[in-house]
Formats: C-alpha cells, sequence, structure tokens
C-alpha cells in the first residue's frame, strides 16, 4: 500500500520540483532497502530450510541411508527384454534371440584381474583370443560395468563354477540373450546384424530419450532391417530392485516389474525366392532387387557376396574383419542400395517413354542406323553394336535389338535437362525411400548436376558445361548416368504397374508380441507417372518383344509365363574407339550386366532389376539369373508351405 | 620496477570486489576438489574445469570495467534480439530430443532462452529506471507484457524449466521496483488457483517428471533413480562425511550425473553435515555481499540488475541442492559455481563482474 500512496503522491507532483523529487528519489531508496531485507530474509529462509533437510537426511535418518550404502546397497538391475524375431513373409525365421549363460567379471570388485582370470581358466576352457577380447572390452568400458569374460557356457561349465563360486568374488554367471542368423549369409544385406552399444550409438539413443530403457542393453543394430527397425525390435527395459551383498552380488529380489519383449518383424522378403537368386548368381558379384509393383514388397534382395552376420554380433575378430574389409569382392557392400552403375541399354525403355511423352517420337516413325551416328561437322563415330547398323527403325524395334543409333539420335535432339526432370519422376536420381539406411541417389546428369559436380577449383568453365557429346553418351546409358539397382527395379516396377509406384519396402508387417496386434507397412501408392496409357502399352509391348524376339529371347526360351524385360550392357571401362573382345579385358574392367524384367504380362506380380558386375553382355549373364528367379516365384517352386532349407545351428564354439 | 608493478596491480584489481571474489573463488575451490573426486581422480577433467573458469573470470574482470550504464544503453536491442529470436526458434528452430530450443547459425547451434535469461532482467531494470519516480500501475502491467511473452515463447518449447528461471527473473525485477504486496499474493493465489489447469497444459514428460518427484519409485531407470540414489549419498555421509575420495555411492557408480548437476550429492557424502554446512554459508556470504553492493548501488538500473542477479544466483543455489537433496523436482538446474561445465560458469562470472561493476562505479555517478 506504502506502493500506491507514492504512485499518488509523484502523480501529485509533477517533475521538476526539486526538493519534493528529492525526497521521493531517498524514500524510493529507502522502499528499495526494504524490498531488499525482505529478499535477504527469504534467502536466509530458504537456505535454512535446506539446512533441517539436510539435518533430517545426515542425522536422524543418517542411520537408515548408511544402511542402505554401506550393508544392503539397493541395486536397481534392468532386466533386459527380449530383442524381436525376424522372419521372412512366410514366417521363417532369420534373426532371432536365445538365451546363453556368461560367464562375466566385475572388474571393480576384483582385485587381481590376471590372477582371477588365471584360477578361472581351471575351471572353465578360457582361451587365448577370450583374454584378448576381455582386455579390449576391459579398454573401451565405463569404470563399473560387468564383462563377459567366456560367453555361451556348458551346463557342466555352469556347474563347476557354481561349486567354485565362493572363491571369486566379483565373478557371476548370468544368463545372456544371443542373437543368431540362422539363414548366415543368406539375405545377410536385408537383415543386417546387431553389435555392441559404442559412444556414437550412446548419442543417439539420447536423441530418441530412450537412454533409461537401454540401460542394460549391451546391443543395438548396426545394419540393414536390425539398424532401421531397432526401436521396434527393442523392447522395453524391465526392472529388478535387489539386495546386493558387499561383494555386488544380488542376495534376494525385492521387487520385479518385467521387460517387454520387442516387436516382431515379418520381412515382405521370400526366403526361398531369396535362395533361389542368391544360388542363380553362382560365385558371381552383383545384386538383384525383385519388387512386387503392386505393393513395393520387396520379394528379394541380393547383394554378392554376402558375409555371415553371426560373426558381427560379440564383436567381429580383426583376421575377419580384414577379410571382410579388404577383399576386392567388397562383400560389406550393399551393391542394391549403395553400388551405382551405368545403366546401360536398360534406360532406353525409359528414354523412349519420355519421348513419346514429350511428343519427340511416335512409335511409328523411324531412323535409319548405318551403324554408327556423328554429330555434324565432327569427325568422331559413336558405334552402334551391330557392325553395319540396323537399318530402318521404329521404337519397337529400337528397343527389341536395342538399337543405339535410334537412341543417339533422340539424344541430340532432346534437352538433357528435359530428360532429367523425367527420370526423376521414375525415381532416378533420388531415394526410393526403401526401409533400410545408407542408400545413395546415383546419378542423374543433367546441366546443374554438371555445373555443381565440377564446381571444385581445380575444375575449369570448361569442364562445367554441359556438350552435346555428353547427352548422346548419356543417351544409351553411359557417360555420368550412374543408378542403383533399387532404383532401377523401382522403375520397372511403375512401368509394369501402369505408371503407379510404391515406396518399396522389406519390412511387411510389425507385430506386437504383447497384444498380438499386427501393424501393415501402409502400401500406399506412393507416386503417380501421369502419363498416357497408350505410351506406356507401346513400351510394354516393346519390353514383350525383347524377351519374345529380341536380346533375350534365348533366356526366355520355352517359358510358361509371358513377360517383359530389357537388357543391359554398362561399360566399367572406356576403349577409346577400339573394338571390345571380352577376353582381351582384364576381367574386373569387363563390362557390368543388367536385366530388368517383369511378369506376367497382363497382370505382373513381380518386377525386378540384377546386376553382374563384370559378368559381359547383360543377355548372357544377367538375364538367365532374372529367368530362374521368374520361374521359382511364378511357377509355384516357392510354395509358402515349403519347408525351408535347415538353418546352420549355432556351433559350440565361438563365433568369432 | 616494483612501482610499475604496484602500478599494474592497482589497474587491475581497481574494479575487483576483494571479497566478492574471494568466496566466488573458494566455492570454486571446494568445487574442484568435489569434481576430482566424482570423476574418479581424473586430472583432465579437472583441468578442463580450471581451463574454463580462467577463461570466465577474464570475463569477469571485462565486465567489471564496463559501467552499468553502458550495459543500460544494449537493453532494448537485446531484449527485442532476444524475442525475435525466439520466435524464430518457434518457427524454424532445429529439433533437439523433441524440444525445438536450438536456432542453426550455420556454424554452431545456438539456444536463445539462453540470451533471454540475460536480456530479461537488464531490459526490466532499463525500463523502471527510465520511468523512474512516475511508476504507475501501468508500467506494471506493460513489465508483466514483457515478461510473460518470452516466458510463453519458451515454456511453449517446450522448455518449462528454463521458462520458470526467466519469469523469476523478470519477478525478481517487479517485486525490488516495488510491485505490491497486494499483486504479489494475489499472482501467486492465482498460480496456486490455475495449477490444475496448467496441469493439463503440460507436456507428458513435464507430467512425469513432478509425479516421479512426488514418487521416486515411478521412474526407477531415470529421475526417480536420480534422486533416490542423491538421498541415500547425502544421508548416508552423516555429520562428518564419508571422507574425500572415499564417497562409496559416488565411487560405486550408483550416482549419475555426478560431475554436474548432481555434484553437491559427492560433495554431501564425502563431507557430511559440517561440509554442508560450511558451503551453505560460503553461499550466504556471497550472496549477504551482493545484496549489499545492491543496496548501495547509485542508480535504479545498478539496484535492479544487481538485486536480480543475485537472487538469481540464489535461486540457481537454492533449487539445485534442493533438488539433489529431493526436496524439489529434479530439473536440469546446475549448481552454481560447483557443476562442472563453462557455459554456467561463464554467466555465472559475468554476472559477478556486473555487480564489480556496479560497486566501482558507485562514487563516480553519484556525484
Amino acid at each position: 500500500m506504502t506502493r500506491r500512496r507514492l504512485l499518488f503522491a509523484s502523480r501529485r507532483q509533477p517533475s521538476g520540483f526539486g526538493a519534493s523529487e528529492l525526497r521521493n528519489a531517498e524514500r524510493e531508496l529507502f522502499l528499495f532497502r526494504r524490498r531488499l531485507m525482505v529478499a535477504g530474509a527469504l534467502v536466509v529462509i530458504a537456505f535454512g530450510g535446506l539446512f533441517a533437510r539436510f539435518f533430517y537426511l545426515q542425522v536422524l535418518q543418517h542411520a537408515h541411508f548408511q544402511t542402505l550404502a554401506e550393508t544392503n546397497r539397493i541395486a536397481i538391475v534392468p532386466i533386459v527384454p527380449n530383442r524381436g524375431v525376424i522372419t521372412d513373409r512366410n514366417g521363417v525365421v532369420l534373426a532371432q534371440s536365445y538365451s546363453a549363460y556368461t560367464l562375466e567379471v566385475m572388474p571393480a570388485r576384483v582385485a587381481s584381474l590376471d590372477k582371477t582370470i588365471d584360477q578361472l581358466a581351471e575351471i572353465v576352457d578360457i582361451q587365448p583370443r577370450d583374454r584378448k577380447r576381455f582386455r579390449k572390452l576391459l579398454d573401451e568400458s565405463k569404470n563399473f560395468e560387468s564383462l563377459p569374460l567366456r560367453t555361451r557356457l556348458s551346463d557342466e561349465e555352469v556347474a563347476r563354477f557354481a561349486v567354485n563360486r565362493y572363491r571369486f568374488p566379483g565373478v557371476e554367471i548370468k544368463a545372456r540373450l544371443f542373437r543368431q542368423y540362422p539363414y548366415g549369409e543368406h539375405a545377410s544385406h536385408v537383415v543386417g546384424y546387431i553389435g555392441r552399444i559404442t559412444d556414437k550409438d550412446i548419442e543417439r539413443i539420447g536423441e530418441w530419450e530412450e537412454t533409461a530403457n537401454y540401460k542394460g542393453s549391451d546391443y543395438i543394430g548396426k545394419v540393414g532391417v536390425e539398424l532401421s527397425y531397432e526401436r521396434e525390435l527393442h523392447g522395453t527395459t524391465g526392472v529388478e530392485e535387489v539386495e546386493v551383498d558387499a561383494g555386488g552380488r544380488a542376495v534376494r529380489t525385492l521387487s520385479r516389474s518385467p521387460p517387454v519383449s520387442g516387436n516382431n518383424l515379418r520381412l515382405s522378403l521370400d526366403i526361398g525366392l531369396q535362395e533361389a537368386a542368391e544360388v542363380a548368381f553362382g560365385d558371381r558379384r552383383g545384386a538383384l532387387v525383385a519388387i512386387d509393383p503392386t505393393s513395393g514388397d520387396v520379394l528379394a534382395f541380393v547383394s554378392k557376396p554376402g558375409y555371415d552376420p553371426n560373426l558381427f554380433v560379440e564383436g567381429i575378430d580383426p583376421a575377419n574383419w580384414q577379410e571382410l574389409n579388404e577383399s576386392p569382392d567388397k562383400p560389406l557392400l550393399n551393391r542394391p542400395l549403395r553400388g551405382a552403375y551405368p545403366p546401360g541399354s536398360t534406360i532406353k525403355p525409359f528414354l523412349a517413354l519420355s519421348a513419346l511423352n514429350s511428343g519427340k517420337r511416335t512409335p511409328q516413325q523411324t531412323i535409319y542406323d548405318p551403324g554408327f551416328f556423328q554429330i555434324p561437322g565432327q569427325a568422331h563415330r559413336f558405334r552402334d553394336d551391330k557392325p553395319g547398323g540396323h537399318g530402318t527403325v521404329d521404337m519397337y524395334k529400337s528397343i527389341v535389338v536395342s538399337c543405339d543409333t535410334y537412341y543417339y539420335i533422340l539424344a541430340s535432339e532432346t534437352d538433357i535437362d528435359e530428360t532429367a526432370r523425367f527420370m526423376s519422376r521414375l525415381g532416378f536420381g533420388g531415394k526410393t525411400g526403401i526401409d533400410i539406411e545408407g542408400e545413395l541417389t546415383g546419378t542423374l546428369p543433367s546441366r546443374d548436376w554438371k555445373r555443381q559436380r565440377f564446381a571444385g577449383k581445380q575444375y575449369r568453365e570448361e569442364h562445367r558445361k554441359w556438350y552435346l557429346g555428353d547427352s548422346i553418351s548419356a543417351g544409351i546409358g553411359q557417360g555420368y548416368n550412374a543408378f542403383t539397382p533399387i532404383q532401377l527395379a523401382h522403375a520397372i516396377a511403375m512401368v509394369a504397374n501402369d505408371g503407379v509406384g510404391y515406396t518399396p519396402h522389406l519390412v511387411k508387417s510389425v507385430q506386437n508380441l504383447r497384444t498380438g496386434e499386427v501393424r501393415e507397412v501402409a502400401a500406399q501408392p506412393a507416386t503417380h507417372l501421369d502419363i498416357k496409357p497408350e505410351y506406356l502399352a507401346v513400351i510394354k509391348h516393346a519390353l514383350a518383344g525383347v524377351n519374345k524376339e529380341g536380346t533375350s529371347a534365348a533366356a526366355f526360351r520355352d517359358a510358361k509365363y509371358a513377360s517383359g524385360g530389357k537388357t543391359g550392357t554398362a561399360q566399367v571401362y572406356s576403349l577409346k574407339g577400339e573394338k571390345y573382345t571380352e577376353h582381351k579385358v582384364d576381367e574386373r574392367l569387363r563390362d557390368h550386366a543388367w536385366f530388368m524384367a517383369y511378369a506376367p504380362l497382363d497382370q505382373p506380380r513381380i518386377a525386378l532389376a540384377v546386376l553382374v558386375e563384370n559378368g559381359g553382355f547383360g543377355a548372357q549373364a544377367a538375364a538367365p539369373i532374372a529367368r530362374k528367379v521368374l520361374d521359382h516365384y511364378l511357377l509355384g517352386k516357392s510354395d509358402p508351405g515349403a519347408v525351408p532349407l535347415q538353418p546352420d545351428r549355432p556351433s559350440d564354439d565361438e563365433s568369432d | 620496477m616494483l612501482i610499475f608493478l604496484g602500478r599494474f596491480w592497482e589497474a587491475l584489481t581497481r574494479r575487483i570486489d576483494t571479497m566478492l571474489f574471494a568466496v566466488a573463488i573458494g566455492i570454486v575451490g571446494v568445487g574442484l576438489v568435489t569434481l576430482f573426486s566424482a570423476a574418479d581422480q581424473s586430472v583432465g577433467r579437472v583441468s578442463t574445469q580450471v581451463a574454463s573458469i580462467g577463461f570466465a573470470v577474464i570475463l569477469m574482470w571485462i565486465t567489471a570495467n564496463i559501467p552499468p550504464q553502458t550495459l543500460a544503453r544494449v537493453a532494448v536491442p537485446l531484449y527485442v534480439a532476444a524475442v525475435l529470436m525466439l520466435i524464430g526458434v518457434a518457427l524454424f528452430g532445429v529439433v533437439v530430443n523433441g524440444s525445438r530450443r536450438w536456432l542453426n547459425l550455420g556454424v554452431a547451434r545456438f539456444q536463445p532462452s539462453e540470451l533471454m535469461k540475460i536480456a530479461m532482467p537488464i531490459m526490466l531494470a532499463w525500463y523502471f529506471q527510465k520511468f523512474e519516480g512516475r511508476i504507475g500501475w501501468k508500467d506494471f502491467v506493460f513489465a508483466g507484457i514483457l515478461i510473460v511473452v518470452p516466458v510463453y515463447l519458451v515454456k511453449r518449447q517446450p522448455d518449462l524449466g528454463t521458462a520458470l528461471l526467466i519469469g523469476a527473473s523478470g519477478f525478481y525485477v517487479l517485486f525490488l521496483a516495488g510491485l505490491s504486496w497486494k499483486i504479489i499474493v494475489g499472482l501467486f493465489a492465482l498460480a496456486a488457483a490455475t495449477g490444475p489447469l496448467v496441469w493439463q497444459h503440460l507436456h507428458g514428460y513435464q507430467q512425469e517428471r513432478i509425479l516421479t518427484f512426488i514418487d521416486p519409485t515411478r521412474d526407477p531407470l531415470g529421475a526417480g533413480y536420480h534422486s533416490t540414489q542423491a538421498s541415500i549419498a547425502i544421508g548416508s555421509g552423516g555429520v562428518v562425511g564419508k571422507g574425500w575420495l572415499n564417497g562409496t555411492q559416488t565411487h560405486l557408480d550408483f550416482l549419475p550425473e555426478r560431475h554436474t548437476d548432481f555434484i553437491f550429492a559427492v560433495f554431501g557424502e564425502e563431507f557430511g553435515l559440517i561440509g554442508n554446512c560450511l558451503l551453505l554459508i560460503l553461499y550466504l556470504v556471497l550472496i549477504a555481499r551482493a545484496l549489499l553492493i545492491t543496496a548501495n548501488a547509485s542508480t535504479m538500473f545498478a539496484r535492479l540488475l544487481a538485486g536480480t542477479i543475485t537472487l538469481m544466483f540464489f535461486t540457481y543455489a537454492f533449487v539445485n541442492m534442493g533438488m539433489v537433496s529431493g526436496v524439489l523436482p529434479v530439473v536440469g538446474v546446475p549448481l552454481p559455481l560447483m557443476s562442472y561445465g563453462g557455459t554456467a560458469l561463464i554467466s555465472l562470472f559475468i554476472g559477478l563482474g556486473v555487480l564489480m561493476s556496479v560497486s566501482a562505479h558507485r562514487k563516480l555517478v553519484t556525484t
């Protein structure tokens, strides 16, 4: 109320009235100091409150807390949930967890580690590599963690240790969950693997605000579906409140809230088809992606060679790692996602579609092919693969015989930016959005792209400019073009499905074990090509012609279904005008073989892209693989109830 | 030579309030000793902290040499910039951990709510100084708006803790500027009455935090665990403590965040009630000295700013110790001058620098 009086006082006395103002200022200072004293009193009272609390905790309740801290430490022990199971579309298990006994040491409670380990070695089998790995874990671990010394103990070893347990304070047998991939190398690039949680993972977990939920968890998805669906698979950590004795051993459980297992994943993959595809590759390197064009379900996803994900779970040993990492075959490379290859002639049907759409070509329009194409006024000849040429060629024939000259001419008349715009609608130059991480966009050349690609200081303006010659090479899928196998499979699936595209997905549904609720991964059409159906019909008719009377007719002889396809051969090595002879060229520099296909013609159920690295001609190397996969899928060789291959049992010895 | 050194020393220490500085360094020293224990005797963490302290002291010295009226001049631009940045955060801020608190400046991410903590008291102190002698209820309403807008913007990020701290700093200025007791009581009554309404508007995790405070066993792996273990640490310390480097809770890894927000639990466990009392006294002396400087400040602006800084210093200390000892909910507030971390140290020492500046420039302006 003093405040208000003051307010009125200052209102009544206008400023400029010296003495009164001075008095006001003094008065205000007085009031301010009074407020300050009130604040000071509050500070003292608050600190007094804190003192009271400290007194309560440290004097009155001291005995209670001392008991908690010293004699019976109550430990909150997280119970790690079961990681979800990953199955293929027919329920065949591809990744599962099982429980096994491990011998664990808490370094903080052990006086002499070496002595203890030596003594333990008399009871259980401890190999030098176990010691080595334990040392490594010890270096990486935080202070008071319990670290596994031996995993997968036999029942006999468990029993022997139990008898001698009193001799080893700080050493315990624990049941831990291990991850196992029964199919090993098969579909390894899809399923991926889990590994020990690193600092980087901890950061990621923090960003999800899941730090508490990962207490006690040692593993996290690193690659593949294990990585991209980590948060579905992990589950909710349970809690056990236990009394712990001075040695750190749990004496009894006080309360327990059980963990909730992670969700199970059902993949869209058909492991039978996957195996058939992998077998079809033999020892060759390459990639295959098969998609159900009506839903985006990925039916097979091959990256050859693969690797055994079981090696990674417990931390891979240096020898295996070196072998995988340094192999020239790059088994760790996820080729369908991260291998960007020149599309070669597989680009032709798409460019033809683009020409129809823009009105540059009609199906009936013909060109004459003398066996080469020259830019007017230039000496360089862009050669056709057939000496003497294909003669008169219309659009159907250009695809069926894969006539280069037709597309040289088309490219010379088409602006590259316009082509790029159309091709990007088919998904080229962008990510398809498949549900595992690491997808590359490949290269869809355009003027802007070239300018940015060669923006660096070491390049000059003439490097950045787009030339007609660039368009000509790009026009037959060479030059700067580089697409991933998943992009090509996605694009051919879109054409097969009359211009409606689905985002490819490896996971079909997510099942919550506790509620039994099954969540389907939505199969919504993601893109519409928005193109006249008759244009698509022209292209599909030509693709059918390729398998019937064209470049891949031999591979599809006597097929019991009608299919469409297109071969492609992508140059790895520029021969600078020399004629390419396969046997003269080093194996690694041989052309990549492409094939894309879909079937059946009237109602396509499967669309695929195959790439065989350094395979030579697409028709010879890639088309037969596609035929085998289509046969397998369409002719019932993979009926859903089929007994899966006997999965590898977990071996008794260490995985590393 | 000696004379030169003497002159130099004189110039160096002219604006430094010896007592304020000595007590602050005392607390910092206690902090380092505790940190050494909390960090499992790692020298690395302690030396990082020492480097931060050195840097912060230099900033304090610079601030102490800036007259308060210079600060008053930047009040409006600083406040307006902070509000604009908060709006910027709401529109195109970076989302981290589900909260939109950061602005991406290309080089680094910046949290404008931190700037607002400083801008708010400077702005309000400037405002009341400008209208000194003719402050009416309208001014308090206007000041109220100046407080509510940024508090609302920070609250919806959501960052309730920081919003409350910014609100508190604004409220302290109003309180010191003479806001009527009736209104103060009315505000608290209103807050109590609208409590249930506010509860519904809180985010899930905020509700969870408060529930966890009431019943720590609700979240035994998260905040509840911190709270329970910190209480055990302090309580088991007893009157004389377990001795330096001997805290079992600390060293058996039961205590989380023990370098940063929960460092007081380490201190309480190892030095006991006696240590706690000494620390409380150190804080009290620091606050008392700061209040004295505030009381003798020459201008309205200096008074309000110094008073608010003092009360905020108190608020941090009280909230942190209250949270660690289990009488307040777990919010992310560091213990002033003790917790590990450069940012907090820098803002605290700059605050001390402002206090020293207010103290040193008193006579120059009064004439």
